[in-house]
């Protein structure tokens, strides 16, 4: 399915912020916003929901703690008791502390690594995608506002050029 | 402007009154002679009998330090006198620990306020007027706190072993530490610390009020400057307060991360208490500009420091634990056998309360949460600093009495009433702060 959308170039994030409130002042649904760098507060300028990450990292984070309770349960107490400085394996209970880095080492490492693994996926970025976004400058020193038209790109262009926009396109769009 | 409510002073007058009774109930009930100590431990005794386990314990650990000195009925003899001490202590324990707590909690802000000046911290100037009524407490509470410690050293009570001359003489380990470990050079590092920790309190808020009425930022860069020294003043000087007046209770033991690991302590409570402060302050129409987001950052601060302290604290544990050298483990020997119940519930209430409660993003800006939550890490700090001075002052014969709970009402009442009546002294809100615009757009 093909669209026709709107481009509006900024070259600054705080003159973007205030054009995305301006945009939903208006009522308008901005379609995705394009930064070289994370701008604070956008996503609630956006409206966009609140993010669901933190919840996956509290629970991968369980995981972590999980795997590593059993883990070192195996290797230390089950399959090879060893006496460490006249402190015997009989019971994970017992030698608690010597276990609580690793417990908590890989609580993070599970955390952090599948959380950033998460936010990948659900960013749709993965190794060899061809990139989205929809000019080369959103790397480099440009914000760009993607907003779809429905029969109303003079009245878009107006707003945007008030907004402080640079530069305006207008090009058709593939939806993924 | 604010006023100090009266009904905010009168609460505080009650507490201190009925503190001060408790205090005085404490010193009244401590026995005067052996014969009074034995039948106290002995009713005591009768009502509980699981402190039979606890007092079996208490011998063994209590013969091994015995052996050096002697054996037999010299040694039941030397036990009964060992216990008169140890109940004459509590109460001087008991209001030595919550006098330090109280201290510890200023000491902290004035730790975080000078940070905040040194990094020249943009989110908080809206603070600073809460952050220096609250280190105004220095004051009467170091006087307070050297005062005891004074009264140590002119033994009017045991709190500190190694100021006993006949505990010195029969000690190999702590003549070798006399040279640093004596009354003198104590109370002269004491009267250091203390005079360059109130100095740079009066100073650097002598600064931040004529700020307010100066036209160049002459006085803020000042302050700046001193307040990058004074950080390692205190780092220095808290870490030798932590030896001085918390590890020498017990003059064998010592740990090289202590000063650390007290500093996570009141550095947190510290804390605790500006958010405190500032939600009361908040919720009586007072500091309009600070929104949720600065407290969100207290909140933050609360969140990674408990985790910080619980850091250390495990740190310290589990080398000693590992290791398991006789004279370092002795220290939590006798926590886990005595105190089990403090000891772990301080780490659930400095550990797993905070966490939870304040993991999620949300709840750092809930008022109540953030209250709530402080109510828990205040009371676990507490029992903080009771498990480092109890253990090794009172023994197994401690409790949470009149005494305790006294001096804690007392010292409460007078901090309430102290940092109370010096914000309402000044405006609530910095006027000419460089960035007391930053500070009011602050948004997370």
């Amino acid at each position: 399915m093909a669209s026709k959308v709107i481009h509006a170039f900024y070259d600054d994030d705080d003159v973007l912020m205030l054009a995305v409130k301006k945009v939903k002042a208006a009522k308008l649904h901005i379609e995705e916003v394009y930064c070289p760098f994370p701008v604070h507060g956008l996503d609630k300028a956006m409206g966009l929901a609140p993010t669901r990450l933190a919840i996956t990292a509290f629970l991968y984070g369980c995981v972590g703690l999980t795997v590593a309770t059993l883990m070192m349960n195996y290797i230390m107490i089950e399959d090879w008791p060893q006496d460490i400085g006249g402190k015997p394996s009989f019971s994970y209970l017992e030698n608690l502390p010597a276990f609580v880095p690793i417990m908590f080492e890989l609580t993070v490492f599970f955390a952090a690594h599948l959380m950033v693994i998460t936010f990948y996926l659900r960013s749709r970025l993965w190794p060899f995608k061809e990139a989205e976004n929809p000019d080369v400058r959103t790397t480099d020193d440009h914000f760009l506002m993607e907003i779809e038209i429905h029969d109303n790109e003079q009245e878009l262009r107006d707003l945007l050029m008030d907004t402080g926009a640079v530069e305006i396109n207008v090009s058709e769009k593939n939806s993924h | 402007m604010y006023t100090f409510s009266n009904r905010l002073k009168i609460a505080s007058i009650v507490l201190m009154i009925v503190g001060a009774l408790g205090i005085i109930g404490g010193f009244v009930m401590a026995p005067g002679t052996i014969a009074e100590a034995k039948e106290m431990v002995a009713s005591h005794d009768g009502g509980h009998g699981e402190a039979h386990v606890a007092e079996a314990e208490h011998v063994t650990t209590e013969s091994d330090r015995a052996v050096a000195e002697s054996h037999g009925e010299e040694h039941d003899s030397s036990h009964d006198q060992h216990l008169l001490d140890q109940l004459k202590n509590r109460p001087w324990a008991a209001l030595y620990v919550a006098a330090f707590f109280f201290f510890m909690i200023s000491l902290g802000v004035l730790a975080f306020y000078a940070i905040q000046r040194a990094a020249q911290a943009g989110w908080s100037p809206l603070l600073f007027r809460v952050m220096e009524g609250i280190t105004a407490y220095l004051v009467p509470g170091g006087i307070i706190v050297f005062v005891i410690l004074l009264l140590s050293v002119l033994h009017m009570n045991h709190l500190f072993i190694w100021m006993d001359e006949t505990v010195v003489a029969h000690d190999a380990l702590l003549q070798g530490k006399a040279g640093y470990l004596n009354p003198t050079f104590f109370l002269i590092r004491a009267a250091i610390f203390l005079a360059g920790w109130i100095g740079y309190r009066e100073y650097s808020r002598k600064l931040s009020i004529a700020q307010d009425a100066s036209d160049d930022n002459s006085n803020f860069k000042l302050n700046f400057r001193i307040s990058a020294g004074f950080l390692v003043f205190y780092l220095i000087s808290e870490s030798i307060m932590s030896w001085d007046w918390i590890m020498s209770v017990e003059p064998h033991w010592f740990s090289t991360l202590f000063g650390w690991y007290i500093f996570a302590s009141m550095f947190v409570s510290g804390i605790t208490v500006i958010a405190m402060v500032t939600i009361y302050l908040k919720s009586k129409g007072h500091l309009p500009d600070v929104n949720n987001s600065h407290i969100h950052d207290l909140a933050k601060f609360m969140f990674g420091i408990s985790i910080f302290w619980t850091y250390l604290w495990f740190s310290q544990f589990m080398l000693i634990w590992y290791s398991n050298i006789p004279e370092e483990v002795t220290y939590y020997v006798t926590r886990i056998a005595d105190y089990r119940l403090p000891f772990f519930g301080m780490v659930a209430m400095n550990f797993l309360f905070p966490v939870l409660l304040l993991m999620n993003s949300d709840y750092k800006r809930i008022n109540w949460f953030v209250i709530l939550t402080g109510i828990v890490i205040l009371a676990g700090h507490y029992m903080d600093i009771f498990n480092a001075i109890m253990p090794s002052t009172v023994g197994d014969n401690w409790f949470i009495g009149i005494p305790e709970i006294g001096s804690v009402l007392f010292f409460a009442g007078l901090f309430i009433f102290w940092i109370f009546r010096a914000i309402s002294t000044q405006p609530l809100q910095p006027k000419r702060n460089p960035f007391i615009e930053e500070s009011r757009h602050f948004h997370y």
